[in-house]
C-alpha cells in the first residue's frame, strides 16, 4: 500500500502535468461534493493521501471558503470577486467559467475542525515551495501538532534546508517532537527540551507545559526551566507591548481632542458639537468609500481632505449661525451647541438609518507587524499614532507660521487690540472654529478604522476630548499632546490588575483630584494671556 | 374536577363581565413597547415590525374572536424608567390586552412592577438571564439553561475545552449569566486559575490589551474559548481586533450569546469567520416554516436582503401562542388567557415544537453556529430534543431550591421546595 502511494506521489509530482488532477483526484473530489460535514474530515485524509500536489489550489479555496460546486454537474468551481462581482474559475487553470451565477452554485462546507485540517495539509505541501517565507510559515503552522510522518519529511529536508530562519524553524520543530517522544533517551529529549528554551513561538510554550506536567522528574524539571528564561522574556516583551496600547490610545485621544483643543482652548467656546464634527468625518470616509468601492486601498487618501472641508464647513456654518451671536455668554453657547449636536445625530439618523455604517479596512493597515511570535504591532493603530503626530505638528506649524496662525493667536490673546489693528476679528473667530472642526473630521477618519461609524460616535469621545484639553491646560496645544499620551499610558497600565471599567474611573478621580491641586492643568498659561 | 371546571367558568363569567365595557370596542388591542430611538433602537425595531407583521397576517386570517387586531405602538427610547411609564400608558390609556416589549432586562424589571400592579399581560421576546417569574409575564427568549449552558457543553465535549475566558459587557444579563457559568464550570471541576472573567463598559472600543490578555490567558498548554456576553456594537471592534492579534477561531474560538444576522448585517464579517453562536433560531436552518417566515418578512418589509433572528422567532412564537390561548379561552381576559397559554403548542421555525411551561417559559431546542463569511451561521450543533426553559438556575446556592409553577395549586413563581413556602413576588 506504502508502496503504491509513494508511487503515486512519484506519479502525481513528476509525470502527470500539474494543472490536471488525476483520474483517483478527480473520482474524490466528485464525492467530496456529495459528503456531508461531519465525514469531510476524512474526506481530507483521503485527499491529502493521494499526494496530489496540485490540489494546493483547491485546499486554499476551500479553506478560504471560495469552494463551490455546480448544482447540475457537480463541477468544481472558486468564487472570485471581480469588481464586487461574483464570478467563478476552474480551480487549476484560474480560466473563468461563464455564465454561471450565485444561484447556480452550491459551496463547498467548511468548519473549524475543517479549517484546522486544511491548514496542515496545505503547511506539509508547502515544505517544498521554493519561497524561503512559504517554507518557514509553514513549519510555524505544524508546530502544533507534528506526528510522525510529518516529523520523517522534516528530518529528511532539514540538512538541506538552504535558509538560516527556515532552518532554525525546523529545528524547532523537530526539538518539539523529540522533546515529547518517550521512545527517545533522556539525554536527547533534555537537549530537546533545551533548544525549546531559546524559542518564544506559542506552541513550544504550549508543548513546555504539558511536558512539565509529566512523571519524568528531570523532564518536568528541565521544562519549568525552560519556561522560566521564555517567561522572563515574554514578560519584557509583554511591557513594551502594554507601552504601544498606551500609546496608541494616547493618539487616539490626541486626534480627538486637537480640534476641541483649538475651539475650546484657543477661541473658549466650549463646544458641545465636537463630537458630532468626528461623526461627521467619520460618515465622510463612509460615503467617501461608497463612491469609489473598488478603490478602497486609496480611499482614505480622498477621505481625509473630504472630511476637513466637510466637517470644516460645517463648522464654519455653526459659527456664523449660532456661535458668533452668543459671544461672551458660555452657558447659553454650551446649552446651544449641544442642541446642535442633538440635531446633527438626528441628521445622520434620518439620512443613513439609526444601524451602524460599515467602513472596509484597506488592505495596507490590516494585520500586524511582527516583530517576534509574542510581539507583533497591529499596523491599523500604528499608522494612526503616525498620522495623530502628523496632524499635531501639522497644526503647530499652522499656528505658529501662517498668518491665519498669527491673526488667531492676536485674537484669543487680545480681542480689543487685534481689532484696532486692523484684523477681521469675525472672519478669524470663522476660521479658527472650521479649522478646529475640520481637524476633528480628519480624526474621524481614523476612528472610522477602529470604531463603530453610528450616530453615537461622537458622544463617545466628548467627555474624553475635555478631559484631555483641561488636564493639559487650556489654550496649549502641546499640554493637549502630553495629557493626550500620559492618559492614554496611564489607562493602559491600570487596565490589566484593575479591568477596563475601573481604570477608566480611576483615570477621572486622577484628573478631579489633579484639577483640584493646579486648576489651570499641566501647562497652564503664563503672563497678560492668562487673565 | 367537576368542581375546577365549575370554579373556572364562573371565573371566566365574572371576567367577561367586568371586561363587558371594552367589548363595545370593536377591535383588540396589542400593545408594542420596543425602543424605536437611542441606542437600542438598532435592534429594537426589528421586533417591532415582526409585531405589525404578524398582527396584519392575524388580521388577514380574519382576526381574533370576530374582531380585527390594532397595533398600538409607542417609543420608550431606549431610557429604562420611560419603559414603566409608557407601560402604563399603554393598559390604563390605551386599554391594550396584551403588550409585546422590552428587549434589554434592565427595562424589563422597570415595566415588571407596573405590569403587576395593573394585572397586564407581556411577552419577553429575548434571550435573558432567568432568576425571574411573573405571572404576568411569558418569556420566550432563552433562560441561560437554554443557550449558555449548552454552548459550554458543545465547547468542553467537542472542542475540548478546559481553560474559559468569559468576556462581558458590564450591566445585570452578562453578570447573571457569568456567574451562573462560573458555578456551573467549577461544578465540573474546573480549576479557578483556569477561569477568566472580565467586563467591559457599553459600546467599548479599545480592546487591545484585553485580547491580547486573552491571547496570554490562552497560552497555557490548554485548549481555551471565550464565552462572550459583549453585547451590542462593541462587539465589532472585539471581533477586529482579534484578527488583527492573529487570534484565529481554531485556537482560540469565541461563542457569543448576542451576536445573531441582524448584528452581522451591518458588518465586514471577514474577522469573525468560524467563530460560534448560540442561538434557538438561525436563518439558515432549512425548514419550510422558516422560508414562509422569511418571505413574508422580506415582502412585509420590502427588501429581499432583510435578515431574520432569533429574538424575531420568539416573537413569532410568543404571538402564535397568545392568538391561540385568546381563541381557546374566548376572551381576551389576562387572567384566562394567562391559564390557556400553559401549555399552549406551536411550531417552531427550525423544526419540532415549541411548548409553554408552567414557569412561563419555553420548551425550544439549542443550536449553535459558525459565522460564515456571508453573515449566515452553519449548524454545526443541536441539542437532540427540546430543551425546557429553566426560571431558577440550578447552579446558583439562592436558587438551586426555587421553581416556578403558575397551575394550581402553587401558583407561585418562586416557590421553595425545601422550606415548602412561596415568598411572593420579588424582582
Amino acid at each position: 500500500m506504502k508502496l503504491f502511494l509513494s508511487f503515486c506521489l512519484f506519479l502525481s509530482a513528476y509525470i502527470t502535468p500539474a494543472l490536471a488532477a488525476s483520474a483517483e483526484t478527480d473520482a474524490l473530489l466528485q464525492q467530496l461534493t456529495q459528503t456531508k460535514l461531519s465525514k469531510m474530515p476524512a474526506m481530507v485524509h483521503q485527499l491529502e493521501a493521494t499526494g496530489d500536489e496540485s490540489l494546493l489550489p483547491v485546499f486554499r479555496a476551500w479553506l478560504a471558503g471560495d469552494l463551490h460546486y455546480t448544482r447540475d454537474d457537480n463541477i468544481l468551481v472558486v468564487e472570485v470577486d471581480v469588481n464586487g462581482v461574483d464570478t467563478y474559475q476552474d480551480p487549476y487553470t484560474q480560466a473563468t467559467v461563464a455564465g454561471l451565477t450565485s444561484k447556480q452554485v452550491r459551496k463547498i462546507k467548511v468548519n473549524n475542525k475543517l479549517r484546522g485540517l486544511l491548514r496542515g495539509v496545505i503547511a506539509r505541501i508547502q515544505l517544498t515551495s521554493s519561497d524561503a517565507d512559504v517554507r518557514e510559515s509553514a513549519v510555524r503552522a505544524l508546530l502544533a501538532d507534528i506526528d510522525d510522518e510529518t516529523f520523517a519529511t522534516l528530518e529528511r529536508i532539514y540538512p538541506t534546508e538552504p535558509n538560516k530562519d527556515v532552518r532554525e524553524m525546523m529545528h524547532t520543530a523537530l526539538s518539539i517532537y523529540t522533546a515529547q517522544d518517550q521512545n527517545s533517551s533522556q539525554t536527547v529529549r533534555l537537549a530537546a527540551i533545551d533548544v525549546l528554551g531559546d524559542s518564544l513561538e506559542n506552541d513550544v510554550r504550549n508543548v513546555l507545559f504539558s511536558l512539565e506536567r509529566s512523571d519524568n522528574e528531570v523532564i518536568s524539571n528541565a521544562a519549568t526551566q525552560a519556561l522560566v528564561s521564555i517567561n522572563r522574556q515574554v514578560e519584557r516583551y509583554a511591557l513594551v507591548d502594554q507601552l504601544f496600547f498606551g500609546l496608541s490610545l494616547g493618539s487616539v485621544l490626541l486626534l480627538a481632542s486637537i480640534g476641541l483643543a483649538i475651539t475650546f482652548g484657543v477661541m473658549g467656546v466650549i463646544n458641545m458639537a465636537h463630537g458630532e464634527m468626528i461623526m461627521l468625518g467619520a460618515y465622510t470616509t463612509y460615503v467617501v468609500q461608497l463612491l469609489m468601492p473598488n478603490y478602497i486601498d486609496y480611499s482614505i487618501w480622498v477621505a481625509i481632505p473630504a472630511a476637513f472641508l466637510v466637517s470644516g464647513l460645517m463648522g464654519v456654518v455653526i459659527e456664523r449661525l449660532v456661535i458668533c451671536r452668543l459671544h461672551g455668554r458660555p452657558l447659553e453657547t454650551l446649552l446651544a451647541t449641544f442642541g446642535i449636536s442633538l440635531i446633527l445625530q438626528q441628521l445622520v439618523r434620518t439620512i443613513f438609518s439609526p444601524l451602524n455604517r460599515q467602513v472596509s479596512t484597506p488592505s495596507w493597515m490590516s494585520g500586524s507587524w511582527e516583530i517576534n511570535p509574542v510581539l507583533s504591532l497591529t499596523l491599523n493603530r500604528l499608522y494612526i499614532l503616525a498620522f495623530a503626530l502628523l496632524v499635531f505638528f501639522a497644526l503647530v506649524m499652522i499656528l505658529k507660521k501662517s498668518s491665519l496662525g498669527l491673526n488667531v493667536r492676536a485674537v484669543s490673546q487680545n480681542r480689543n487690540m487685534a481689532k484696532a489693528m486692523g484684523v477681521r476679528t469675525e472672519w478669524v473667530d470663522a476660521m479658527t472654529f472650521g479649522l478646529g472642526s475640520g481637524i476633528a473630521g480628519i480624526a474621524g477618519v481614523a476612528l472610522s478604522q477602529l470604531t463603530n461609524v453610528g450616530p453615537n460616535l461622537g458622544q463617545a469621545y466628548i467627555i474624553d476630548s475635555f478631559m484631555v484639553v483641561v488636564f493639559g491646560g487650556v489654550g496649549n496645544l502641546l499640554g493637549t499632546l502630553v495629557a493626550a499620551f500620559t492618559l492614554g499610558i496611564a489607562n493602559k497600565f491600570l487596565e490589566p490588575t484593575t479591568g477596563a471599567v475601573l481604570a477608566a474611573i480611576l483615570v477621572l478621580v486622577f484628573i478631579i483630584l489633579f484639577i483640584q491641586k493646579r486648576p489651570k492643568g499641566l501647562f497652564p498659561q503664563k503672563g497678560r494671556a492668562a487673565e | 374536577m367537576k368542581l375546577k371546571t365549575l370554579a373556572s367558568a364562573i371565573a371566566l363569567s365574572g371576567a367577561t363581565l367586568i371586561a363587558l365595557p371594552s367589548m363595545a370596542a370593536d377591535t383588540i388591542k396589542v400593545g408594542v413597547l420596543h425602543s424605536l430611538s437611542g441606542t437600542m433602537a438598532i435592534s429594537e425595531t426589528t421586533l417591532k415590525d415582526t409585531v405589525l407583521m404578524m398582527v396584519e397576517e392575524q388580521n388577514k386570517k380574519g382576526g381574533l374572536l370576530g374582531k380585527k387586531l390594532e397595533a398600538v405602538v409607542v417609543d420608550p427610547a431606549s431610557n429604562w424608567p420611560l419603559f414603566a411609564e409608557k407601560a402604563r400608558e399603554l393598559i390604563t390609556e390605551e386599554d391594550v390586552d396584551v403588550i409585546f416589549g422590552c428587549w434589554t432586562s434592565v427595562s424589563r424589571k422597570s415595566v415588571l412592577p407596573v405590569i403587576e400592579e395593573l394585572n397586564g399581560l407581556m411577552f419577553y421576546p429575548v434571550q435573558y438571564e432567568g432568576e425571574e417569574s411573573s405571572k404576568n409575564v411569558f418569556y420566550t427568549g432563552a433562560a441561560p439553561n437554554q443557550q449558555a449552558i449548552p454552548a459550554v457543553n458543545y465547547l468542553k465535549d467537542e472542542l475540548g475545552v478546559e481553560r474559559w475566558v468569559l468576556a462581558g459587557t458590564d450591566y445585570v444579563y452578562p453578570r447573571t449569566t457569568n456567574k451562573i457559568l462560573e458555578a456551573y464550570l467549577k461544578d465540573m471541576g474546573v480549576a479557578e486559575e483556569d477561569i477568566m472573567i472580565n467586563y467591559t463598559p457599553f459600546g467599548h472600543s479599545d480592546w487591545q490589551s484585553i485580547v491580547s490578555d486573552i491571547a496570554k490567558f490562552g497560552s497555557a498548554g490548554k485548549k481555551t474559548a471565550v464565552v462572550s456576553t459583549i453585547n451590542g456594537d462593541a462587539n465589532v471592534p472585539f471581533y477586529k481586533e482579534l484578527g488583527n492579534q492573529g487570534i484565529s477561531s481554531e485556537d482560540i474560538p469565541v461563542v457569543a450569546f448576542s451576536v445573531g444576522e441582524e448584528e452581522l448585517s451591518g458588518l465586514d464579517t471577514e474577522p469573525l469567520v468560524g467563530h460560534l453562536a448560540a442561538w434557538n433560531y438561525f436563518q439558515s436552518v432549512e425548514t419550510d416554516e422558516n422560508e414562509e417566515f422569511i418571505t413574508q418578512w422580506q415582502a412585509f418589509t420590502n427588501d429581499p436582503e432583510r435578515v431574520t433572528n432569533d429574538p424575531m422567532e420568539a416573537t413569532y412564537i410568543g404571538f402564535n401562542m397568545w392568538a391561540n390561548a385568546v381563541t381557546e379561552a374566548g376572551t381576551t381576559d389576562v387572567d384566562a388567557v394567562e391559564q390557556a397559554m400553559i401549555g399552549q403548542e406551536t411550531p417552531n421555525l427550525t423544526g419540532g415544537i415549541a411548548v409553554m411551561n408552567k414557569n412561563h417559559h419555553l420548551s425550544k431546542p439549542v443550536l449553535i453556529g459558525e459565522i460564515q463569511d456571508d453573515g449566515q451561521f452553519e449548524t454545526v450543533w443541536e441539542t437532540d430534543g427540546v430543551v425546557p426553559g429553566d426560571a431558577w438556575s440550578d447552579f446558583l446556592p439562592g436558587s438551586k431550591d426555587l421553581i416556578a409553577d403558575w397551575t394550581d395549586p402553587l401558583k407561585c413563581g418562586n416557590y421553595n421546595t425545601k422550606t415548602k413556602s412561596c415568598s411572593g413576588q420579588n424582582y
